[in-house]
């Protein structure tokens, strides 16, 4: 995967995430010619479209736009179950989430996201697996834990 | 963090871009304020504001502080200070060099903290970073930590991950030597979450290393095979709404993909049942209603079907497969219907499945007509276009022809290709093919490009028995009121080639036809014009009677003192053949063109190299890139209809993009057609070498553009002027060049020149010697596709030779005076062409010392004199070639005041000769 995004109805960026090196000014220049490809397409037309040298899976959740970008090679159907697996962990996370949800807690989107994907692909697709290691983390939250190694001071 | 939600609410409760900037520009100073203060901040404080800079960032505004904090807080040993703190430094990556240095550091403490949690963020951000220095300082450790036995799973799962990215950003510095079959038989652990994420890691290493990492193949097909039997409960939580691991199952089949067939034949019978298997599932009930498990089924199923096509050996399995694809044609879920005519699309292509997708003709064309969104009917048109054959040709180009007149703008000149390769591919009768292009032309007259209108003269003219019927129909054509300019130039080159085959109809007698031509000339392009006047001449030497009414026209002002040097050279030119030439001389003059050799189609050459979506290997773009470099010149040939003209201006030929319409950025969409031909990695230096010994020439051509070279040097300064020649009839977009130069050897000062787009001149100044050459590199988009395409630009130290010339004496005084070692250097080496003396002579000239005569005692010998000029110093230097006629060899020996100089210009001669 090459990167993902989610935005708003509205075409508000809620999340993005880049599996490749790309300079900031390409960065907001594609996902503003995305948005609108995207947002312009009707509800009952294919989740799949083709874009520049990118293959794009979206699909719309309540107000929000989960889209990625994979390469040619790439399993579009898988892509859209990635999307809905992304989903699920969000929903369970923060208990049926809502587009304000992501606003307010955007760090703990993108650690949910980080321990899902890693550089674009997926790193375990059991809900349980994901789910365990933020839970573990927000477990930490606050409570100094040993650490193993001497502090770096700087 | 409640500052940070007060903060984010504040900002949505901003009213306008204006009052958000405000509010943003007064959080930035208060974080500052707060980080430059006397006073230390706790972690719990570093961590709210870092986290709000990266809210600032998300929103699009530009951070440029912070980075040190961020790398505070990841030194921290609080857990979710860390987290913040890698997650800063991964979403704003910083180049300086000191914090880098800071932050691997702080990772390397990660990494070998032995704290799972602690090492899987440290693996986070190598991979979200996945910068070069990253992968330096880490892609040594990485793979150990990856099959250390004592590692935790989860920790597995991110460095298998974690390297894959290393990998793809810098393949050298991963090595995996020891680690491969370690590696490969994480394919067989335990954890199903560390299968999934080292598949992915092994599937790109099998595509870079096939051989080292071929035992993956028997043991992905028993993972496979147990996965694709086992009950839809057996897998607990990798079970995907009653599928069983469906993303493992995918990833395994494209890692399957990276291989031939497996040889041994158990494996193979172990495979063939897996795909039989999921092809047999694919006709289940399913398990549930939900888009989920119908997806992720169906994920599996097309995963297989490629792997099916991809083997193209089971007759069996592959019509099994067009039959599924050929339900799902049907289904209606847009998704399905657009996925299953993508792969129809490569099934067609198969000898043992194209029969079985042509079943399905008259579904596809329905989709064709029928579907509502342009993505589904785009990939109905390439399904068309791939089932086609001599049986169906006429039905398909029919319905292509119809659907054209209606079709997106987006996807015309990719279906205007299309129909006409079609069109000449299949051609029983020829008058059937003069029909389709000029309906073509008629109906999408602006995405008709050059190729093809070239194509439809090329075959008529060698056709003797469409001539007649082709001048007919553009005749015909010609009546409308309005037609497309690329319909009067194929029209006039036509009637001007074999009007004389209609004229004996009263109805287009000599003079109708001028008439008709003429009523269109107002209206079109120079280059349109400069052909019709072509025409013109043509006609009075097939039909005198007509002389005294074109003379006419051509002494008219509007012809003959035209502003276009172009029209007004032909009007006077044509003008005076027609006076002054005996019937006999213009007869042989203007006689018909002769007929063209029979190549390839160059717009079939385009096509041939669609295969079908990603099908195209290395190998076959280097093909296509030779025979594109051939067919090119059949194509131009075709068009060329001013050979009988005067000469056609230099810059025009190099354009070559002012015949074709203008396309807007949105409109073309040839770049899904045309394959990346410069997408091999790598310094294109083939035209290089041909340049040590002349100033211009063509450094580069391709299928799309050409590359001129004029240069000039005198002294240590030099002015070289590239011509860049678009050869298609599209624009390419953000077209830049960067030019580059190894060491601070040359200055080089690109100028691009206002308004004239295609030339760009290199002011080159020599600092002091060199070797390595400048690098001209190009990137434009073309149709979609990003092109990249670095040159070596033919700058060597012999352009700044000045000739010395010196008398017998002198030199051998010299050249013993460079008598050390190093200040000589020689090769002996076979003669690459015939050893012509005039040729060497040139050649040697050409290099830019003075050729020295009766200095050598042995006059088959050359020796020759010059000074290289930098601005450093200069540099005497002295050569002698001593051609051996009987050996065809040569030895060549340089003496320079400079060892690198000699050297140099050792290798550089020794591939001239």
């Amino acid at each position: 995967m090459r990167f993902m995004l989610l935005f708003s109805r509205q075409g508000k960026l809620r999340l993005q995430k880049w599996y490749t090196a790309t300079a900031e000014r390409d960065k907001k220049k594609m996902v503003r010619e995305l948005m609108q490809v995207v947002l312009a397409r009707k509800p009952k037309m294919c989740s799949f479209l083709e874009w520049r040298d990118l293959k794009i899976v979206y699909k719309r959740y309540a107000s929000l736009y989960f889209c990625c970008a994979v390469e040619e090679q790439d399993n579009e159907l898988i892509t859209l179950e990635v999307i809905h697996r992304f989903v699920e962990l969000l929903d369970k996370y923060f208990g049926s989430v809502c587009e304000l949800d992501i606003i307010f807690n955007f760090e703990k989107a993108y650690f949910i996201l980080d321990e899902f994907l890693m550089g674009g692909e997926i790193q375990d697709t059991s809900k349980k697996s994901v789910l365990k290691a933020i839970e573990q983390a927000d477990l930490l939250q606050e409570v100094l834990i040993y650490c193993y190694i001497d502090q770096v001071d700087l | 963090m409640r500052g940070l939600a007060v903060f984010i609410s504040d900002i949505r409760n901003c009213k306008s871009k204006e009052a958000e900037i405000k509010r943003i520009n007064k959080e930035l100073a208060n974080i500052r304020s707060k980080f430059k203060g006397d006073k230390a901040l706790d972690g719990y404080s570093k961590k709210k504001y870092v986290c709000k800079l990266l809210f600032i960032f998300l929103l699009g505004h530009d951070i440029d502080f912070g980075h040190m904090e961020a790398v505070n807080l990841l030194s921290s040993n609080k857990y979710t200070e860390k987290q913040i703190g890698y997650l800063f430094i991964s979403v704003l990556v910083n180049s300086n060099s000191e914090l880098i240095r800071l932050i691997n550091n702080a990772i390397k403490n990660d990494l070998s903290s032995r704290n799972p949690t602690f090492m899987c963020l440290a693996l986070h951000c190598i991979a979200n970073v996945g910068s070069r220095e990253m992968a330096e300082a880490f892609a040594g450790e990485i793979p150990r930590i990856l099959v250390a036995g004592d590692t935790m799973d989860s920790v597995k799962q991110s460095a298998a991950l974690c390297l894959l990215r290393l990998y793809k950003t810098s393949p050298d510095l991963v090595l995996m030597g020891e680690w491969t079959s370690r590696v490969v038989h994480l394919l067989n652990d335990q954890h199903m979450g560390v299968v999934t994420a080292a598949i992915s890691l092994i599937t790109c290493l099998s595509q870079k290393n096939p051989d080292e990492f071929k035992t993956c193949v028997s043991l992905a097909v028993s993972r496979l095979s147990r996965i694709v039997s086992s009950a839809s409960t057996d897998l607990q939580d990798y079970t995907y709404y009653f599928v069983p691991a469906p993303w493992l199952s995918c990833k395994l089949l494209r890692l399957l993909q990276c291989y031939p067939p497996p040889e041994d034949g158990a494996v193979k019978g172990r495979l063939v049942e897996c795909l039989e298997t999921i092809l047999n599932k694919a006709q289940e009930p399913p398990k549930s209603k939900k888009v989920q498990h119908s997806n992720a089924k169906n994920a599996i199923l097309f995963e297989a079907i490629s792997l099916i096509i991809h083997y193209d050996s089971e007759p069996n399995l592959l019509v099994r497969a067009c039959n599924q694809l050929g339900q799902f044609l049907q289904h209606r879920e847009t998704n399905l219907r657009y996925l299953a005519l993508e792969s129809m699309c490569t099934l067609a292509s198969s000898e043992f499945s194209h029969e079985a997708v042509k079943t399905h003709i008259e579904t596809v064309i329905n989709a064709l007509k029928t579907e509502r969104d342009v993505s589904v009917r785009q990939r109905a048109a390439d399904l068309l276009y791939a089932m086609c054959d001599r049986s169906n040709a006429k039905q398909i180009v029919a319905e292509m022809l119809s659907y054209l007149e209606t079709a997106d703008y987006s996807i015309r000149e990719e279906m205007v290709l299309k129909v006409a390769i079609l069109a000449e591919k299949y051609a029983v009768d020829y008058s059937w093919y003069v029909d389709t292009i000029l309906n073509l032309i008629r109906i999408a007259g602006d995405y008709v490009s050059e190729e093809v209108w070239y194509r439809v003269i090329q075959i008529v003219i060698n056709r003797d028995d469409v001539q007649g019927y082709a001048a007919k129909t553009v005749f015909e054509a010609l009546q409308a009121p309005a037609c497309h300019e690329n319909m009067v130039k194929v029209g006039g080159y036509i009637l001007g080639e074999f009007g004389n085959l209609i004229a004996g109809d009263p109805r287009s007698s000599p003079l109708v036809q001028f008439n008709l031509l003429h009523s269109k000339f107002h209206l079109c392009s120079v280059p349109t014009r400069a052909l019709l006047l072509s025409a013109y001449i043509k006609f009075i030497n097939l039909f005198p009677e007509t002389k005294s009414t074109i003379q006419e026209v051509l002494r008219s002002d509007s012809q003959i003192r035209n502003s276009d040097v172009e029209l007004q050279q032909r009007a006077v030119e044509y003008l005076k053949l027609s006076s002054i030439a005996s019937t006999d001389v213009l007869a042989t003059v203007l006689e018909e063109m002769p007929p063209f050799p029979e190549r390839e189609s160059s717009i079939l050459a385009k096509l041939k190299k669609k295969k079908g979506p990603g099908a195209v290997s290395v190998n076959e773009l280097e093909e296509g890139k030779r025979e594109g470099g051939e067919l090119n010149g059949g194509g131009e040939r075709g068009g060329d209809s001013s050979a009988i003209a005067s000469t056609p201006s230099p810059s025009a030929d190099l354009l070559g993009l002012r015949a074709g319409p203008p396309v807007t950025a949105a409109a073309p969409s040839a770049g899904s057609l045309l394959v990346d031909v410069f997408s091999e990695a790598g310094v294109n230096d083939d035209g290089f070498l041909r340049f040590v010994c002349k100033n211009n020439g063509v450094l580069f051509e391709n299928q799309l553009l050409q590359i001129g070279i004029k240069s000039e040097y005198r002294q240590n300064l030099g002015r070289m002027y590239l011509f860049y020649g678009n050869k298609t009839s599209v624009q390419f977009v953000t077209f830049t060049t960067t030019v580059t130069c190894p060491g601070d050897t040359l200055v080089l000062e690109p100028l691009i020149e206002g308004g004239a787009q295609v030339q760009q001149v290199i002011n080159i100044e020599c600092l002091t010697d060199f070797s390595d050459a400048p690098l001209l590199n190009i990137k434009f988009r073309y149709g979609g596709a990003l092109q990249n395409l670095t040159l070596k630009l033919p700058v060597t130290i012999n352009k700044f030779f000045q000739p010395t010339e010196m008398a017998s004496h002198d030199f051998f005084q010299r050249w013993k005076q460079l008598s050390l070692p190093q200040q000589e250097a020689q090769k002996i080496f076979k003669a690459n062409h015939a050893m012509d003396t005039e040729v060497l002579k040139a050649k040697l000239l050409g290099l830019g010392m003075a050729l020295l005569e009766n200095v050598d005692p042995n006059p088959e010998n050359f020796v020759c004199a010059g000074v290289i000029q930098t601005k450093a110093q200069q540099v005497g230097s002295l050569l002698r070639l001593e051609p051996n006629a009987q050996a065809q060899m040569y030895r060549l020996t340089v003496r320079s005041s400079k060892d690198t100089v000699s050297k140099r210009l050792c290798e550089l001669l020794a591939e001239q000769f």
